[in-house]
């Protein structure tokens, strides 16, 4: 079951995991440019899978209060404050009501106030476990714990985590954790992340988060149908003279092989607290081993030498 | 809260650690790069230093089964007996920190579920499984020989007999064992440990060589520590060395190895493995001052292992570890691609 592109490269995840015949790979496509951070996306996942809340970790840093993805927090709703751009200025009279979503950005300072009067400026976007086509998580878990869905995402299973830790360090998004607490919680200890909701999967149901998103912010769906409709959103903000407008995750040929849950974003994906250009770690797992295999020979080798040529 | 306000308030969340120590300031300059609030991008791992000791304890045990066998053949049974003992203590004590941090013994075990050639814990739990038995068989027969000779009959003669062989496979899948450890560390999204996959194999079982050398010059009686000094001294140059040369592959993250914690850490490494190390060569007809450079090879052993560890978890903290080289390759326009 091992193919050429098992640690990296393009492949069929759920084929790669050995399923002959298996649904089309379903994921997400979440579009940051109509968020406009109500957070009921996190709501509902939390409603759904019965996720414990997470306030006691309040930072009181900024407006976003559940900070990150973590064990108790499945979907979290980033509010990036970034210093103002001028308008942009598209030079034709089209811009308005009549066009796609009438373009975030301005929506949102027109509610604030005069665009002048505003020295920053709101992105908002809702993250999630990008179930890579290479998971990290995945590939380290020593006990078989996470496993590749037939819907080629990726899941844990609490009664078999062993709760090492291995998959949080290995994930290069910074997104499964294990959980810590609250007191009475289930599953402590115990690695979690999102599931793109298996158990709806497998009911033919949208995921709960999906479902919640009042602007269709984040859709759900056939991954290969989610990246054309990326693609045709993206060419038309461009188009609008939002140039910048970009996809995150959708490439298949990236570090990751491409993810499940990737996004339209308006900034720089660092700003978003996402890492600029992730690769999964096994992609250097062969020379990994290769290396220690040498170093082994030769700890082996000056053993031997050690005790060579003395005499007793 | 107006931009500028907002940027002194990322500034701050940044700050603490690392920023502003001197050791940092003189060696790069402050790399410039954004985040989400200055938060860390990937999670730092979730162990206690009961990794760190099990990375120790792991290297002391296959050092010493080497050591071992290499004694009991060339008949030098006072070496043999010290190297035999850190073998199984080191070997035990491993589990039990790796058991410590898991929580409860049934984890352990869960471990076996699967073999997974792409999970390093899964492949280093297994190579545990099979050098283990071995070395405590070869531990076993040490006692054995002590005992007196009618009681060195029945099954315990077999073991006795059989715990030559045994030492030889123990020796002979020692190795691995010390070697796996750099491959748990590096294949994680954890930047100081990934960067350093090239060299820390050789680090550690340079390091692991060095303490079990150690523990043999602390133990054995001068007329047989020579082997023992040997191991130690070339374990301890090649950590030394390769230790540097792994700094300079590193790139940006190699500085988590200068500051806070870690840099206390393997600062105190390099002095006691020189120490160490001289002191191994200049005494080699000083029993006390065998004895002492051995604890300092150990104790040297013993930092570098916490300074790694401490390394990696500083470096997953920081999102700058994280963005900053990623962000250097796309600009450099060499984002990683698959490439047929
Ligand atoms: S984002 Fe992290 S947790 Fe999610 S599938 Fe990828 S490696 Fe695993
Ligand atoms: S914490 Fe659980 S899911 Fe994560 S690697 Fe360990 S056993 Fe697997």
């Amino acid at each position: 079951m091992i193919g050429r592109n098992s640690l990296f490269g393009p492949v069929d995840p759920a084929a790669d995991a050995g399923y002959d015949d298996h649904p089309k790979r379903k994921g997400f496509f979440t579009d940051t440019s109509v968020c406009i951070g109500c957070k009921a996306c996190e709501v509902a996942c939390k409603e759904w899978n019965d996720v414990p809340e997470n306030l006691f970790e309040m930072l009181g840093t900024s407006y976003d209060n559940s900070h990150s993805l973590n064990a108790n927090q499945w979907r979290h709703v980033a509010f990036v404050e970034r210093p103002a751009k001028p308008p942009v200025d598209l030079g034709m009279p089209s811009m308005g009501p009549g066009g796609v979503a009438v373009d975030a950005v301005t929506q949102q300072t027109e509610v604030a106030g005069s665009a002048e009067d505003m020295d920053f400026r709101w992105l908002m976007s809702s993250d999630v476990c990008k179930h890579c086509t290479h998971a990290a998580c995945l590939d380290v878990c020593p006990t078989g714990s996470l496993f590749r869905s037939e819907f080629g995402t990726v899941v844990v299973q609490d009664e078999i985590c062993n709760g090492c830790g291995y998959c949080v360090a290995a994930c290069p998004y910074g997104v499964i954790d294990r959980r810590k607490g609250p007191d009475g919680a289930d599953n402590i200890g115990i690695a979690q992340k999102c599931t793109l909701c298996y158990d709806r999967l497998t009911e033919d149901q949208v995921p709960a988060c999906a479902k919640a998103c009042p602007t269709e912010s984040i859709l759900f769906g056939d991954v290969e149908e989610l990246r054309q409709t990326a693609n045709d959103r993206v060419a038309r903000l461009h188009e609008q003279g939002v140039m910048d407008a970009r996809l995150y995750g959708n490439d298949p040929e990236d570090g990751v092989g491409g993810t499940g849950a990737f996004f339209l974003l308006l900034d720089e994906p660092e700003v978003y607290g996402l890492p600029p250009d992730p690769v999964v770690t096994t992609k250097d797992l062969p020379a990994m081993f290769n290396r220690a295999g040498m170093a082994a020979l030769a700890l082996l080798a000056g053993g031997v030498v050690s005790f060579l040529g003395r005499k007793r | 809260m107006s931009a500028k306000q907002r940027e002194g308030h990322q500034q701050g969340e940044r700050e603490g650690k690392h920023r502003g120590s001197p050791a940092r300031d003189s060696m790069v300059p402050e790399a410039e790069f954004e985040s989400y609030y200055g938060r860390q991008i990937v999670k730092p791992a979730p162990w206690e230093h009961d990794i760190a000791y099990y990375l120790f304890t792991g290297g002391v045990a296959a050092g010493s089964a080497i050591l071992g066998t290499g004694a009991e053949l060339t008949g030098r049974p006072g070496l043999s007996r010290v190297a035999r003992a850190g073998s199984l203590v080191g070997l035990l004590s491993s589990v039990f920190f790796l058991i410590h941090d898991l929580g409860r013994p049934s984890r352990f075990l869960n471990m076996m579920r699967v073999v997974k050639l792409t999970s390093p814990m899964s492949v280093g739990t297994w190579l545990l499984a099979l050098h283990g038995p071995f070395a405590g068989l070869a531990s076993v027969g040490e006692v054995l020989r002590v005992l007196p000779q009618r009681w060195q009959r029945g099954p315990l003669g077999l073991a006795l007999k059989l715990s030559r062989p045994a030492g030889i496979v123990a020796a002979a899948t020692a190795p691995p064992v010390a070697a796996y450890t750099a491959v748990l560390l590096s294949d994680t999204a954890t930047p100081a440990w990934h960067d350093a996959y090239k060299e820390l194999p050789y680090v550690f079982c340079g390091s692991a060589a060095a303490a079990s050398g150690g523990l043999g010059l602390i133990g054995a009686p001068l007329h047989e520590a020579g082997p023992a000094r040997a191991f130690a001294v070339g374990g301890a140059l090649v950590e030394l060395v390769v230790e540097h040369k792994m700094e300079e592959s590193m790139g940006l993250s190699a500085e988590t190895l200068h500051t806070g914690t870690a840099g206390k850490w393997m600062k105190a490494a390099k002095v006691l493995t020189i120490a160490g190390a001289a002191g191994a060569v200049l005494g080699r007809r000083s029993r006390a001052l065998s004895v002492l450079s051995g604890a300092a090879l150990m104790a040297g052993s013993l930092s570098t292992r916490l300074g790694v560890f401490e390394a990696g978890l500083a470096s997953a903290r920081d999102p700058k570890y994280t963005v900053v080289p990623q962000r250097e390759r796309v600009a450099a326009g060499n984002p990683v691609r698959y490439e047929g």
